[in-house]
């Protein structure tokens, strides 16, 4: 069942692969937006998730603990932003360009002693039953935890945002934090926890780079994940399982064209990488006709109590 | 009044300590990758440090890493220029334009490019042939591959890497003539990401020897996940990949090169030319063949590097056809250094297209 002498399954099951560093830093920054923040430190976060990730994960030989502490390594990070744009009021945009700088230093720092050695694997989990399906057993559910945790992270994001208490506040500081403000609810505070998570997911998405994706670690890896993150958020309009479809969609292209190419399959490469570049445009030119472009309505602005 | 004092005697100690240090030469060097990338820039890094240790306080030595190639190299450079570098080494291909604009501006800066075929009065060009250390691997390939099937990851669609493509599938072809070659462009020098999932995808069609043209030891990684797929080191020598799945590799060495031009700055005898050198002058090294290939295969593979090396074996000997099927070279003629260095064609036997 071999398409254009591409194994579809392979090619699914690589694509959630390839999707899932992504995916998950651009959760995270969704939730950060929704709250009014734009962080645009997300590849920062992402290279020192990576490192640290890393460095846990051959020191202890624990994948596991190596996702913990890029998670909490990335919320650390993120801290940083936080407390200089919430409470020094400094400029998002520049604040987070220059935690992206920081970040790239810092895990180049810091990573110098781990080049060439190999990270222990993350093993896949082959559920029981479900793996042994035909063709989707090995397209869906032969993958490692994180892959289904970054899933289950967007899940959790719609949920919350959608249908619980936390994610109408959450929405409401994103849309006018004066009225939030009035309403009793703290601004500071709930953008910090949203900054926090960002940073955990940026930098869980970072790790799965290093850990699983690569596998190793080499300065300066992530190459540029994080800036598509933050298109893909865009894409999806802050909707999260548009966020899902814009990782799979970037990711796939990748991993589809690559794939394409070595399959011996004649279409010119430049059309496939720019193709979601295309599709994120026409769909900002569709939302904006509509006239509702979704973005939260105090994205980027400063709030103090004062005003 | 006390911390007055201890401020001016800290300000005259810096103004000392940096006349001491004020070096009869300055160079700089623009890195497209970052220096720990394992490969190509850390290879061109490694030369800069040799720079430093050979000439100690005479000449300082200033890098920036990272740089994409277009305008934002232009600024680079002229930093540089502006900054007082005498002599800088522009490190990649994509940096040809700029270094010829930037060093209009500068007329007195003496600039290197890499692997470019554009010079002027105060621009050289210099590069490695190799596609000289290509063939021994496409030998290597060759031999070893059971699938027949040989994976290629190129970087760009230029010159240097179609070079190194057709060489190392002349001499795979002549160790195995039913030998396969799929070639894919990752459009990137570095990206370990990307560069893993064009060696995955390459080894999901079946390919189970992966030869990269890109700076990063992310392929390396891949292969060895994948367990019975071969590679090759680029750039350098990517040893920590060794026995298995890394058997060979083309290692750059920059260091004499970079010494004799800095030396040249120095003396004032710096002119502008092309070098373009090989395994024989050491320019290209052939790291370990290592126990993972079988002895008669090394022993061949070292004979050919060894052929080189003398000159008495060109790898691009005829009779040797264009992928058209037109004829290139005639029995026993070798090919001259402008087509090489302007190279656009695949040689017969290749498939697929080069991307314009």
């Amino acid at each position: 069942m071999d398409l254009l002498g591409i194994n579809p399954i392979l090619l699914i099951a690589s694509l959630m692969v390839s999707a899932t560093p992504i995916l998950l830093a651009a959760t995270g920054e969704l939730v950060v937006e929704k709250s009014g923040v734009l962080n645009l430190g997300v590849e920062g976060m992402m290279i020192v998730g990576a490192v640290v990730g890393f460095i846990t994960a051959v020191t202890v030989e624990s994948p596991a603990l190596g996702f913990a502490t890029a998670a909490i390594a990335g919320a650390l990070l993120s801290l940083i932003f936080a407390i200089l744009v919430l409470y020094f009021k400094s400029n998002q945009v520049a604040t987070g360009l220059g935690l992206t700088l920081v970040g790239l230093g810092i895990s180049a720092l810091l990573g110098k002693p781990y080049e060439g050695i190999k990270s222990p694997s993350l093993e896949s989990l082959d559920i029981p039953l479900l793996s042994d399906l035909p063709v989707v057993g090995r397209m869906l559910f032969s993958h490692d935890a994180m892959v289904y945790i970054s899933i289950l992270v967007v899940l959790l994001v719609w949920y919350t945002l959608k249908h619980t208490r936390l994610g109408l506040i959450l929405r409401a500081v994103g849309e006018n934090h004066d009225a939030a403000h009035a309403l009793g609810y703290k601004v500071i505070h709930i953008r910090m926890f949203a900054i926090m998570f960002g940073g955990a997911c940026a930098g869980l998405g970072g790790a799965y780079i290093s850990l699983a994706r690569v596998p190793q670690w080499t300065e300066g890896m992530t190459a540029g994940a994080g800036w598509i993150a933050l298109a893909i958020v865009v894409f999806a309009s802050w909707k999260p399982w548009r966020a899902l479809v814009g990782a799979y969609l970037f990711g796939g292209i990748t991993v589809l064209q690559l794939n394409l190419q070595a399959a011996g399959v004649a279409i010119p490469v430049e059309y496939l990488s720019m193709s979601p570049f295309l599709i994120t445009i026409a769909v900002l030119v569709i939302i904006s006709a509509k006239g509702n472009h979704g973005a939260p309505a105090s994205l980027g602005r400063l709030f103090h109590a004062s005003n | 009044m006390k911390l007055k004092s201890i401020l001016a005697t800290t300000v005259a100690a810096v103004a000392l300590s940096s006349a001491a240090m004020a070096a009869d030469v300055k160079v700089g060097f623009v890195f497209v990758g970052p220096v720990g990338d394992g490969g190509w820039t850390y290879e061109h890094n490694q030369g800069r440090l040799a720079v430093e240790k050979h000439f100690g306080d005479r000449v300082e030595t200033i890098f920036q890493e990272s740089v994409p190639e277009g305008a934002d190299a232009e600024r680079v450079m002229s930093q540089m220029a502006l900054q007082g570098a005498d002599l800088i080494f522009t490190t990649s291909f994509g940096y040809m334009d700029p270094t010829i604009n930037v060093a209009k501006k500068f007329p007195k800066v003496k600039f290197e490019h890499a692997t470019g075929y554009k010079r002027a009065d105060n621009v050289s060009t210099y590069s490695a042939r190799f596609y000289e250390g290509r063939a021994v691997q496409g030998h290597i390939a060759g031999k070893m591959t059971k699938t027949n099937k040989v994976g290629y990851i190129g970087s760009f669609p230029i010159p240097e890497v179609i070079r190194g493509i057709n060489s190392a599938y002349i001499h795979a072809k002549k160790a195995n003539p039913d030998v396969e070659f799929n070639v894919v462009w990752a459009y990137t020098w570095f990206d370990p990401a990307k560069e893993a999932d064009a060696a995955n995808a390459l080894i999901e069609q079946g390919a189970d020897v992966i030869l990269q043209h890109t700076d990063s030891t992310a392929p390396q990684a891949a292969a060895q996940k994948a367990g019975n797929v071969i590679t090759f080191g680029q750039a350098s020598d990517m040893g920590e990949y060794a026995p298995f799945p890394r058997v060979s590799s083309i290692i750059d060495n920059w260091a004499p090169y970079y010494i004799a031009r800095t030396q040249a700055v120095l003396d004032g005898t710096w002119v502008s030319t092309d070098t373009w050198d090989g395994i024989g002058p050491g320019m290209v090294g052939i790291g370990e063949i290592t126990s993972a290939v079988p002895a008669d295969v090394k022993a061949e593979a070292e004979a050919l590097r060894d052929a080189i090396a003398s000159g008495e074996y060109h790898p691009f000997t005829g009779p040797l056809n264009k992928q058209d099927g037109s004829a290139w070279l005639a029995e026993g003629e070798t090919a001259d250094d402008g087509t090489l260095a302007g190279m656009s064609f695949y040689v017969e036997g290749l498939k697929g297209t080069i991307p314009q």
